[in-house]
C-alpha cells in the first residue's frame, strides 16, 4: 500500500474516532459510536500492517492474537462493579506500551534525522516515556486502591510537595544529561534512571490521593495515557497517533475537570493530595437522636409514597445490592408509583460507575436523572432512599463552611417528607465528615448490609 | 410498671388515650397495660381489640385507679359527678398522670394534685422542639380540629364547595377565609382546598407567607410592615395601628367570602374579636363561620361556645369539641403521641419510667414532679425564635475563602495567556517545519476533543472512558511500524507494546459494547 493509502486510511480512522466519541453523546447514538471506533481502529491497523516498512509479519500476528484474547476474555469476565479496576488498569497498559515504543525507537538508528530536527525528536522520546511511565506506575496504584490490595487512605510523607519538586528538578537535568549523552552515541543511562524516578513519581502522587478523590485520579489517569500517546505520535511523526492521544487527553482532562467540579475541589489540590488536612476551621459538631427503622416501616412508607427516589452511592456497589434495587423499583413502578434514580457526579469510584450498575441491572436509563435535573425537585418527593451513600447527600457542604467538603454541590434529599437511609453503621463517610442528614428529623436510618435489607424489604412489598 | 387507661368522664369526650396500636407497642416496651372496659367504644374500639393486644380490661375504675402505676389520659382528672367520686381523689402517691393539664388555667388543679404526691406530665406543656415533634399532641389535635372545622361548615353551607360546569348551569365555588394559620389554620386550608373551595388565609406572622402559598391557597396582606411572631411559634398582640387595617381587611372580605374559619389565638389571653356583627350582618345568607377559638371567647363577636347559633342568616359553629368529634382519629394520634413520650420516658425499654428533669422535653411536660409543682419550666434553651434568626441566614455558604490571591483574577488569566503565547512562540522560533505541522494537528485535535466531550451525557462517562481507553491503543501504531526494524531489542520491545495494546483495544472496545448493552429505556 502506498504512503498516500495510508495516510488517506489514517484521516478516515480520526474522522472514526471523533464519531466515536461524538455518538456517546446520547444513550441512542452510543453504540453506534463505539462501532465507528471498532471500525477506526480496524482501518487503521489494517492500513499500517500493509504499508511498505512493515515485514515482521509473524510476531504481529502472533501478539495481536495473543493480546486480543486476553482483551476480550477480560472484557466478557469482569464485574460491572469492577470496572473502575479494569478502567485503571487499562491506563497502566497504554502506559506502559509508550514506555516500550520509546525505549524501542531510541535503540532504532533506522532513521537519521540531524540538527534541531534530532533534537526534538530526542526531547520526544524522553518526554514520551516519562509520561508513559507516570501513567503505568499511577495507574497500578490507582488499580490497587480501588482493588482494596492498597489502603484507600491518603499516605502523606513528609515534604511530600518538596519531593514532587525535586523530582520534577531530576526529570529536568536527567533530560540534559540525556541530550547531550545522545550527541556522544549515549544517553540510554540517563533514559533508564529518568525512568524509574517517573515509576517512582507516579507512585508517589496516586498514593497521597485518598479514595475519596479517586473519581479524579481515574480520569486524570485516562488524560495521560492519551497524552503519552500523542507524544509517540510526535517522536513517530505519526498524525494518528497525535490526533487519537489528543483527542483522549482531552476527554481524560474534561472529565477529571467536571469530577473536580462535582467535589467543589481545586484540580491542583487534588493532585497535591491529603483529603481536607488544610481546611480552616472546626467542622460543627453532628448532634442529634437517630432515628432507626426496621424493614417492616420501610415496606410501610414505601407503600404510603407516591413520589420515590433513590440515591445509590458507592456502598450499592459494595453490597452487589443493584439487582434487588431493580426488583424494588419494578414492583413499585407496577403500582403506578413515580420511582426516578438520582445520581451524583462522583458517586462511586469513577465518572459514571453508578449509572453502569444501574444498567446492568437494567434499570431503564430514562428514570435515572442527574444531579442538576433533580434537586431542585426533592420538596416533591415523598420518600428519598439513600442506598450507601454519605458525603454526597450531606447538608452540611452547603451550611457549614467549616466543613471539609464545603460547597460541594450535594444531593439535597433532606427537602423531602422522609429519607430513609441504609448504612452498614454509624461510620462516617470517606471523607471522614459527620453527615446531619442522619439526625435530621425527617431521616430515618435503617441499618444493616445494604443487600439484605433491601431483599427484607422487597419480599415486605410482594406481600 | 402498669399503665392504666381510664374510661373519660367529660361530657361529650369521645377520645380515649390509647388505641390497640399503640397499646401494644407500650407493652413492647415492657409495660402492663390495663383499660377500663368500654373506654374506647367512643373512639369505636370495642375492648376485644385491646385484649387482642395484650391490654388487660378492668371492669371497676376506682380499682384501676389503684392498681395503675401510669395513668394515661386525654383531659385533666375531675369530678364524675353520677358516680360521686373524684378522679383526684383516686390518685395515690407515687402515681405519675399523663393527660392534657393546661397548668396555667387550672392552678387549683395543680395545688390537688402535688398535695396527693403524684408526678404529673401535661401534654399540653411539652415544648415545641423538632425533637418533641413526635410527641406534640396539641399539633396533632389543632390539625384535626382544623380538618373538622371545614367538614362542620360543609353541612351548614348549603352549596357545594367545588366550582363546577354541568348542563343545568354553572356553579360558582365557595369562597372560605381562614384566619390564623396555625396547624389548625393550616389543616383547614388543606381540607377546604381539597374540597375544590377557593381559600384565602391571614395572619399576622409573615413567615407562613410561604406555608400557605405552598398549600395553594392566597395570602392576604394588611400594607403595615409589623411582625407578629411571638416566642414558640405562636402570635403576639399587634399594634392598633396594624388592628385597624386588619379589620377593615376582614369586614372588606366578609362581604365576599361564604365561609370563614377562624383560629386566631394568643397564648395566655382571650381570643381577640376579629369579625365584629356589622361584618357578620355584611356576609351574604348562608354564609357559615367556625370559631375555632370558642373555648377562648372565640374570634367572632357572636359565637356562642359549644353551640351553634344562626344570626342575621350566617350559621355561626362555637364547638370547642372538635377533635373529640373524630375520637377514633384523634385517639390514634394521640395515643401515638403518648406512646412517643413514654418511649422516651423509657429510654432502657425495661417497663420502667424515669423522669430525666434533665431532658429539656421530659422537664418541660412536667409540671408536678412528686408532689413539688415544677411548672412553669425554665425557658427553653432553644426557642424557634433563634431557629428562625438561623433559617434567614443563605442556606447555600461559600467555599472556605481562599488566601487572598497575589493578583486580581483577571490579571491572572492575562499572564497565563501570554506565558502560553510566549511558549509557543518559542517553540515556533526554533522548531523546524515539520515538527509545526504536527503540532498544528494536536492542537486542533485539542480543541476538537474539547468541544465533542463537552456533549458527553454524564451517564456515559463511564463507557466514554472505556472507549477512549481502547482509542488510547492506537499507540499499536507505533510499535507496529518499529517492528521490523533490525535488532532483536527493538523487535522485542515492539513486540511487547503490540501485546500490551491490543489488549487495551480488544479489551476497551467489548467492554464498552458490553456495557452500552445494558443501557436500555
Amino acid at each position: 500500500m502506498s504512503q498516500g493509502l495510508v495516510t488517506m486510511s489514517y484521516i478516515v480512522a480520526s474522522i472514526l474516532f471523533i464519531l466515536s466519541l461524538g455518538g456517546l453523546s446520547h444513550q441512542e447514538t452510543a453504540r453506534r459510536g463505539n462501532y465507528y471506533g471498532m471500525a477506526g481502529m480496524l482501518i487503521a491497523i489494517i492500513a499500517t500492517l500493509m504499508s511498505e516498512s512493515v515485514t515482521a509479519y509473524a510476531i504481529l500476528i502472533v501478539a495481536l492474537l495473543v493480546g486480543g484474547f486476553i482483551g476480550t476474555k477480560a472484557a466478557f469476565k469482569v464485574e460491572m462493579t469492577q470496572m473502575p479496576e479494569l478502567v485503571a488498569i487499562m491506563h497502566s497498559l497504554v502506559g506502559m506500551a509508550a514506555v516500550l515504543v520509546g525505549y524501542a525507537n531510541f535503540i532504532d538508528h533506522s532513521n537519521p534525522l540531524s540538527g534541531v530536527e534530532k533534537t526534538i525528536h530526542e526531547v520526544e522520546i524522553y518526554v514520551g516515556v516519562l509520561i508513559g511511565a507516570i501513567t503505568f506506575s499511577g495507574s497500578v496504584i490507582a488499580f490497587g486502591k480501588l482493588y482494596g490490595k492498597i489502603s484507600g487512605k491518603p499516605v502523606l510523607l513528609p515534604a511530600r510537595h518538596l519531593l514532587n519538586l525535586g523530582m520534577i528538578g531530576l526529570f529536568i537535568w536527567l533530560g540534559n544529561l540525556f541530550l547531550t549523552g545522545v550527541e556522544t552515541g549515549g544517553g540510554l543511562w540517563p533514559l533508564i534512571f529518568m525512568t524509574l524516578i517517573a515509576f517512582a513519581f507516579g507512585v508517589h502522587m496516586v498514593m497521597a490521593i485518598g479514595g475519596a478523590d479517586m473519581p479524579v485520579v481515574v480520569s486524570m489517569l485516562n488524560s495521560y495515557s492519551g497524552w503519552a500517546a500523542a507524544a509517540t505520535g510526535f517522536m513517530l511523526s505519526n498524525d494518528l497517533l497525535i490526533v487519537t492521544g489528543a483527542l483522549v487527553g482531552s476527554s481524560g482532562a474534561i472529565l477529571s475537570y467536571i469530577m473536580c467540579r462535582a467535589m467543589n475541589r481545586h484540580f491542583l489540590s487534588v493532585i497535591a493530595g491529603g483529603f481536607g488536612s488544610d481546611n480552616a476551621g472546626e467542622a460543627a459538631e453532628v448532634e442529634g437522636e437517630v432515628q432507626s427503622v426496621d424493614t417492616a416501616d420501610v415496606v410501610d412508607m414505601l407503600r404510603d409514597a407516591k413520589n420515590i427516589v433513590i440515591v445509590p452511592g458507592y456502598g450499592m456497589a459494595v453490597a452487589q445490592a443493584q439487582h434487588t434495587v431493580y426488583e424494588i423499583t419494578r414492583l413499585l413502578r407496577e403500582q403506578g408509583k413515580q420511582v426516578r434514580f438520582a445520581i451524583h457526579p462522583v458517586a462511586g469510584r469513577m465518572p459514571g460507575h453508578m449509572n453502569v450498575l444501574l444498567a446492568e441491572a437494567k434499570v431503564p436509563y430514562d428514570i435515572v436523572y442527574e444531579m442538576e435535573e433533580i434537586n431542585e425537585d426533592f420538596p416533591n418527593v415523598d420518600v428519598t432512599l439513600v442506598i450507601g451513600a454519605n458525603d454526597i447527600v450531606n447538608p452540611s457542604a452547603l451550611d457549614d463552611p467549616n466543613s471539609p467538603i464545603a460547597g460541594m454541590p450535594v444531593l439535597e434529599c433532606w427537602k423531602g417528607k422522609t429519607t430513609i437511609v441504609l448504612k452498614r453503621s454509624m461510620a462516617a463517610g470517606y471523607a471522614g465528615v459527620g453527615n446531619p442528614l442522619f439526625v435530621h428529623e425527617n431521616t430515618r436510618m435503617l441499618f444493616g448490609d445494604a443487600n439484605e435489607s433491601l431483599q427484607a424489604v422487597l419480599k415486605g412489598l410482594q406481600h | 410498671m402498669k399503665i392504666g387507661i381510664p374510661k373519660e368522664i367529660h361530657k361529650g369526650e369521645q377520645r380515649v388515650a390509647a388505641t390497640p396500636d399503640s397499646a401494644a407497642k407500650l407493652i413492647k416496651l415492657g409495660f402492663d397495660v390495663i383499660l377500663e372496659t368500654q373506654a374506647g367504644v367512643g373512639a369505636d374500639i370495642p375492648d376485644a381489640a385491646y385484649e387482642e393486644a395484650g391490654v388487660k380490661i378492668e371492669k371497676d375504675a376506682k380499682k384501676l385507679w389503684h392498681d395503675a402505676d401510669i395513668i394515661l389520659k386525654v383531659r385533666a382528672p375531675q369530678k364524675n359527678t353520677p358516680l360521686k367520686y373524684d378522679e383526684v381523689d383516686l390518685m395515690h402517691e407515687g402515681q405519675i398522670l399523663i393527660s392534657f393539664i393546661w397548668p396555667a388555667q387550672n392552678k387549683k388543679l395543680l395545688d390537688r394534685l402535688a398535695a396527693k404526691k403524684v408526678t404529673v406530665l401535661a401534654v399540653d406543656s411539652i415544648p415545641r422542639l423538632s425533637r418533641a415533634q413526635k410527641m406534640d399532641a396539641l399539633s396533632s389535635m389543632a390539625n384535626i380540629a382544623g380538618y373538622r372545622a371545614v367538614v362542620e361548615a360543609a353541612q351548614h353551607f348549603g352549596r357545594f364547595f367545588t366550582g363546577q360546569i354541568t348542563a343545568a348551569g354553572r356553579i360558582p365555588p365557595a369562597k372560605v377565609l381562614v384566619i390564623g394559620a396555625g396547624v389548625a389554620g393550616l389543616a383547614a386550608i388543606g381540607a377546604a382546598k381539597s374540597l375544590g373551595a377557593v381559600v384565602r388565609a391571614f395572619d399576622t406572622r409573615p413567615e407562613v407567607k410561604e406555608q400557605i402559598e405552598s398549600m395553594d391557597a392566597e395570602f392576604l396582606m394588611v400594607d403595615i410592615e409589623e411582625d407578629g411572631s411571638g416566642s414558640g411559634g405562636y402570635a403576639k398582640t399587634m399594634s392598633e395601628e396594624f388592628i385597624k387595617a386588619e379589620m377593615a381587611l376582614f369586614a372588606e372580605q366578609a362581604k365576599d367570602v361564604d365561609i370563614i374559619i377562624t383560629t386566631a389565638l394568643i397564648p395566655g389571653k382571650p381570643a381577640p374579636t376579629l369579625i365584629t356583627e356589622e361584618m357578620v350582618k355584611s356576609m351574604k345568607p348562608g354564609s357559615v363561620i367556625v370559631d375555632l377559638a370558642a373555648e377562648q371567647g372565640g374570634n367572632c363577636a357572636l359565637t356562642k361556645k359549644d353551640r351553634v347559633v344562626t344570626e342575621h342568616g350566617v350559621t355561626i359553629i362555637g364547638y370547642t369539641n372538635l377533635p373529640s368529634r373524630m375520637a377514633s382519629q384523634a385517639s390514634q394520634l394521640y395515643g401515638t403521641n403518648l406512646r412517643h413520650l413514654l418511649a422516651d420516658l423509657c429510654p432502657e425499654k425495661n417497663g420502667r419510667l424515669v423522669v430525666n428533669m434533665d431532658d429539656e422535653v421530659i422537664r418541660g411536660a412536667t409540671v408536678i414532679k412528686e408532689g413539688q409543682i415544677t411548672w412553669p419550666p425554665p425557658p427553653p434553651k432553644l426557642s424557634a425564635a433563634p431557629k428562625k434568626a438561623e433559617a434567614a441566614k443563605p442556606t447555600t455558604v461559600q467555599a472556605p475563602p481562599e488566601p487572598e490571591p497575589a493578583l486580581p483574577e483577571g490579571a491572572k488569566q492575562l499572564l497565563l495567556l501570554a506565558a502560553l503565547a510566549g511558549a509557543l512562540y518559542g517553540i515556533g522560533s526554533v522548531a523546524p517545519e515539520s515538527f509545526m505541522a504536527h503540532f498544528i494537528v494536536f492542537v486542533l485535535a485539542c480543541f476538537v476533543g474539547y468541544q465533542v466531550i463537552w456533549n458527553v451525557t454524564p451517564s456515559l462517562h463511564t463507557p466514554l472512558m472505556s472507549v477512549t481507553n481502547a482509542i488510547s491503543g492506537i499507540i499499536i501504531i507505533g510499535a507496529i511500524l518499529q517492528i521490523s526494524s533490525p535488532g532483536f531489542m527493538i523487535t522485542l520491545l515492539s513486540g511487547l507494546a503490540v501485546l500490551i495494546a491490543s489488549i487495551n483495544i480488544a479489551g476497551g472496545f467489548l467492554v464498552t459494547r458490553r456495557m452500552l448493552e445494558m443501557f436500555r429505556k
